[in-house]
């Protein structure tokens, strides 16, 4: 998995490519502790994103939670095959998707 | 069938991913099927490193059937940790808002909605789980 962070004023976007598993999802959840501070709009750009299991659905969902109440989330650019995933998992209703 | 035996370590699901990717490759598993494996096949196998041996470290052996024409796959986990199976657990309320929502509990609930069949027994001494997707013969 790769991680790209593009940040404009109180703007992140972060662009992950690859799989978002067991192995990987600690990396994203310790990026996002870390930069989360003074955003208020958070983008993830999910067009390289090949996969998700449920460890990858933790970090979004704390993701979100952290962003309510300071601002917006949302999830663009999403496969089909991962979109199946946020289906099956409710996501759809959780997660602001583009 | 092929068979694969395995420490169970969190550390070592790529190796698991990359052994299962390799028969549903052989068998020309679609995209979508094999996501949905893969997930299942994740969810289960972290499940057991990180409960099955709570006093150390064990194996787990993964016996694998596929067939093509049509695709059909049957995957069997078996591990010598404490007794447990993992479909006792009660599915997650999936229409919950995020503030509602637990961080957790989603993973066998996937596995569930992503395999055909999904069964637990515990034999002479062994947690087997079988998983099957599709029509094996």
């Amino acid at each position: 998995m790769k991680i790209n962070k593009r940040s404009e004023g109180s703007m992140l976007t972060i662009y992950i490519e690859g799989r978002l598993d067991t192995s990987t999802s600690p990396e994203l959840s310790k990026e996002l502790d870390s930069s989360l501070e003074g955003v208020t709009q958070l983008v993830f750009d999910f067009t390289l994103l090949e996969y998700i299991s449920s460890s990858g659905l933790r970090v979004l969902l704390a993701a979100q939670k952290a962003m309510n109440g300071k601002g917006t989330m949302i999830v663009k650019n999403v496969s089909e095959l991962v979109m199946e995933v946020f289906e099956i998992t409710g996501f759809t209703d959780i997660l602001t998707i583009e | 069938m092929k068979e694969f035996v395995i420490e169970a370590l969190v550390d070592k699901l790529p190796d698991v991913l990359a052994f299962v990717d390799e028969q549903l490759e052989a068998a020309d598993c679609p995209i979508k099927t094999q996501m949905q494996i893969d997930i299942s096949v994740e969810e289960i196998f972290v499940n057991i490193a990180n409960y099955a041996y709570p006093d150390g470290t064990g194996n787990v052996m993964i016996r694998i059937e596929v067939t093509a024409e049509p695709f059909a796959a049957q995957i069997i986990f078996i591990d010598s940790g404490v007794p447990y199976d993992p479909l006792s657990k009660t599915d997650p309320d999936v229409t919950l808002s995020a503030e509602e929502r637990q961080i957790g509990g989603l993973g066998i609930f996937m596995v569930k909605k992503s395999m055909d069949d999904v069964k637990y027994e515990f034999t002479d001494g062994h947690n087997v789980l079988t998983m099957r997707k599709g029509a094996v013969t």
